[in-house]
């Protein structure tokens, strides 16, 4: 009961944080130079049409004014019309973005999986030979940029070993499913289409897997950092004094209290990963919402820009909604806490 | 005592190896615990009281924590040459531990509930699974044990819900779950105020006594010893310098540490008993020569500083690890302390 009061009042903070980022994104759109209406209809286009155009788009109104039409749009679905694809750009990014997340979501389960794992295996052998082999591979995971793994992979397992695709979602030869959830993984399984969904994996294991790296190798290191701290504490001496299975106390005693920290860190690395994914989209030529992104800036499309702005900030929000969730779940000393303060 | 002990710690050195080289913490302690022996541990402040206790369960912390030499017998077996499977069988039925400071023994992030079923469920004898209504009610049962009102609830309750005093005794049901023969309480208490303190020691009594448990009682109040307690072991900088019964203990102690100890007990405040004997305990990287106490000692003499003084029987039952007593000289030494009260 508490818990979803708690949680209610972080989903409202959410909504201001969204708020003040439709501001700015607004402000910034009105603030370079050129003409929206102008550039609406086509240089080509006489001035009563331009004019026209202004009264339609309300520019001859306040900026606060302005503002609220455009947010009364915005929340409606209507982003305006993509100067480049001259489609709705609601339209665009319901096709681009769950692309995106695709990527995004499977990097983050790698993220959170390998993480952990390695870490936890990193803090269990401390300082023998595979906590070495675990930092040197993630302060290697750390420094090297995703694009570059994208490459060195499209490289070893695209090329030369020939195991795996390196371009697009699916296969050129396989018609994609109907699309449900627009995450191919998923709407391959709804179509009980098995061939499909190992196919749109083995697309998705490269892309997701760079992507996945330095968070990979963020996670591990904090997991390593916490877990070995933990270790030392008293609890688990008392635990394992008190007879309880060396197994149960580090899988369970051990890992619930060291995994707090590193659900906060991965939780800011998958926010970063769907802004960052980009290089790696253009690599593997992923039709993604920030591949999208990039020609949107390019050809100076504003409506797109604020879209996709927009859509990655709604994104970092969900992600550290779901975050808070998970520690408060992971930690009763927050939910508690959260509870006596109000 | 006669027959076998029940646990003997022969000649244990532990060291910690941290960022500027190893701490030699223990160096060469030696107690013996019979069976429903009451037996007392004193000394102040890092002494390296609790480093022997999680040594004797196998619980320090590694890879820092290292033991480089000694025994721990437990009913003969040693300890440190056992495999997991037959520590599992000392812990908790063998061998249990109060720690010393109950909110930081519990685990944060886990119900009482949880905790307890854990240890309850291997608290049983081999071969036996618990049902989860037979783990619950044996919690209750055993929370029931040291006086905690509502049980039920406590089971769903986080450790940071519940009073310093609740911690306390959950960490003592807890102990107590599995029947150990050895009970080590490490400052039972100390955390507490004074009125609940007591609480807690008395139900200790009560509870050990009724079970004729043997117990370990560390501490550092030599007032708290006295009355509970059939031996006394004094250390001192992962020494033990002397170790009596009790009684004879404190009405004539060898060793000038004890002698302060005695000396600053009815002048003390509260407070460790550390404020009433001039000077610190040395620091363990560089440990003095010889006996470690020589730099604080008022009678010390040219062999301490460079030789080890080992433990030997000054009289019957009662040993002492110092150079004014020569084995079989015993003599009538009385330390002069100056003693302030410190603070
Ligand atoms: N994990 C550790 N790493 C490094 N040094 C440690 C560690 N644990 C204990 N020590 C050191 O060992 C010495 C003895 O500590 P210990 O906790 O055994 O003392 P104690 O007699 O129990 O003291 P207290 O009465 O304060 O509990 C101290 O100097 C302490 O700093
Ligand atoms: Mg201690």
């Amino acid at each position: 009961m508490r818990f979803l009061y708690f949680f209610v009042r972080r989903f409202l903070h959410s909504i201001f944080v969204l708020l003040g980022l439709s501001v700015v994104i607004y402000v910034i759109s009105r603030i370079v130079p050129g003409d929206p209406a102008r550039m609406a209809v086509g240089y080509q286009a006489p001035q009563w049409v331009v004019n026209n155009m202004r009264e339609y788009m309300h520019l001859n109104d306040t900026i606060p004014v302005q503002f609220f039409y455009w947010l009364r749009s915005a929340l409606s679905g209507d982003l305006g019309i993509s100067l480049l694809t001259r489609r709705p750009v609601i339209d665009d990014i319901r096709q681009v973005f769950p692309a995106t997340l695709e990527l995004a979501l499977y990097a983050g389960l790698i993220m959170a999986i390998g993480g952990i794992m390695l870490g936890t295996l990193s803090a269990h052998h401390k300082d023998k030979w595979v906590d070495n082999v675990v930092r040197v591979f993630a302060y290697m995971g750390i420094v090297t940029p995703a694009f570059v793994f994208g490459i060195v992979f499209t490289l070893v397992f695209g090329f030369w070993l020939n195991w795996l695709p390196t371009i697009g979602r699916i296969s050129p030869d396989l018609t994609s499913p109907p699309v449900v959830t627009g995450l191919m993984t998923v709407d391959s399984l709804l179509a009980g289409k098995p061939l499909i969904f190992i196919d749109a994996v083995k697309h998705l294991l490269m892309p997701s897997i760079a992507l996945a790296m330095a968070g990979l190798s963020q996670g591990a290191r904090i997991t390593r950092a916490t877990m070995s701290d933990n270790l030392g504490k008293d609890y688990i001496a008392a635990e394992r004094a008190l007879g309880i299975p060396e197994r149960q106390v580090l899988w369970k005693f051990l890992l619930k209290p060291s995994l707090i920290p590193t659900v906060s860190i991965l939780g800011l690395d998958i926010a970063a990963a769907i802004g960052n994914a980009f290089l790696l989209e253009l690599i593997f030529s992923w039709p993604g919402v920030s591949r999208y992104g990039v020609r949107a800036m390019l050809a100076k499309d504003l409506n797109a820009i604020s879209a996709v702005v927009l859509i990655l900030g709604l994104a970092f929000v969900v992600v550290n909604i779901c975050v808070d969730l998970v520690v408060g779940i992971l930690d009763p000393r927050i939910r508690l806490s959260a509870q006596r303060n109000e | 005592m006669s027959g076998h002990p029940l646990l003997e710690i022969k000649d244990l050195y532990v060291q910690f190896n941290v960022y500027g080289g190893a701490l030699k913490v223990l160096d060469g302690v030696n107690i013996e615990v019979h069976p429903g022996e009451k037996v007392g541990l004193v000394g102040e402040t890092g002494a390296g009281k609790t480093t022997t206790m999680k040594a004797v369960l196998h619980v320090l912390p590694e890879p820092a924590a290292q033991i480089t030499g000694g025994e721990i017998l437990f009913d003969g077996q040693d300890i440190l040459k056992m495999v997991p499977s037959q520590l599992k069988q000392i812990r908790g039925k063998g061998i249990a531990m109060i720690f010393q400071d109950p909110t930081l023994a519990l685990n944060p992030v886990f119900t009482v509930g949880e905790q307890m079923s854990a240890v309850v469920q291997y608290s049983m004898e081999a071969g036996r699974n618990l049902t989860k209504r037979e783990v619950r009610e044996r919690s209750i049962t055993t929370l029931k044990e040291v006086s905690l009102a509502d049980p039920e609830r406590l089971l769903g309750n986080y450790p940071i819900q519940l009073s310093g005093g609740m911690r306390q005794r959950i960490c003592i049901a807890m102990a107590l779950a599995a029947r150990p023969k050895l009970l080590i309480a490490d400052e039972p208490g100390t955390s507490l105020d004074v009125t609940i303190q007591d609480q807690v020691l008395r139900l200790l009594d009560e509870l050990v006594e009724k079970r004729n448990t043997a117990i370990i009682l560390i501490t550092h109040s030599l007032g708290v010893v006295r009355e509970r307690t059939d031996r006394v072991y004094v250390m001192y900088a992962g020494n033990i310098v002397e170790n009596a019964p009790t009684t004879q203990l404190y009405s004539r102690s060898f060793h000038p540490y004890t002698q302060g100890l005695m000396a600053a007990v009815p002048k003390l405040t509260g407070g460790g008993v550390s404020d009433g004997i001039p000077g610190r305990m040395p620091a363990y990287l560089n440990p003095p020569q010889g006996c470690r106490f020589s730099p604080r000692c008022p009678r010390v003499m040219e062999i301490c500083r460079g030789e080890k003084p080992m433990l030997r029987e000054a009289s019957p039952g009662h040993q002492v690890a110092c150079f004014l007593y020569p084995r079989g000289n015993e003599l009538e030494i009385n330390t002069k302390w100056n003693v302030s009260s410190g603070g």
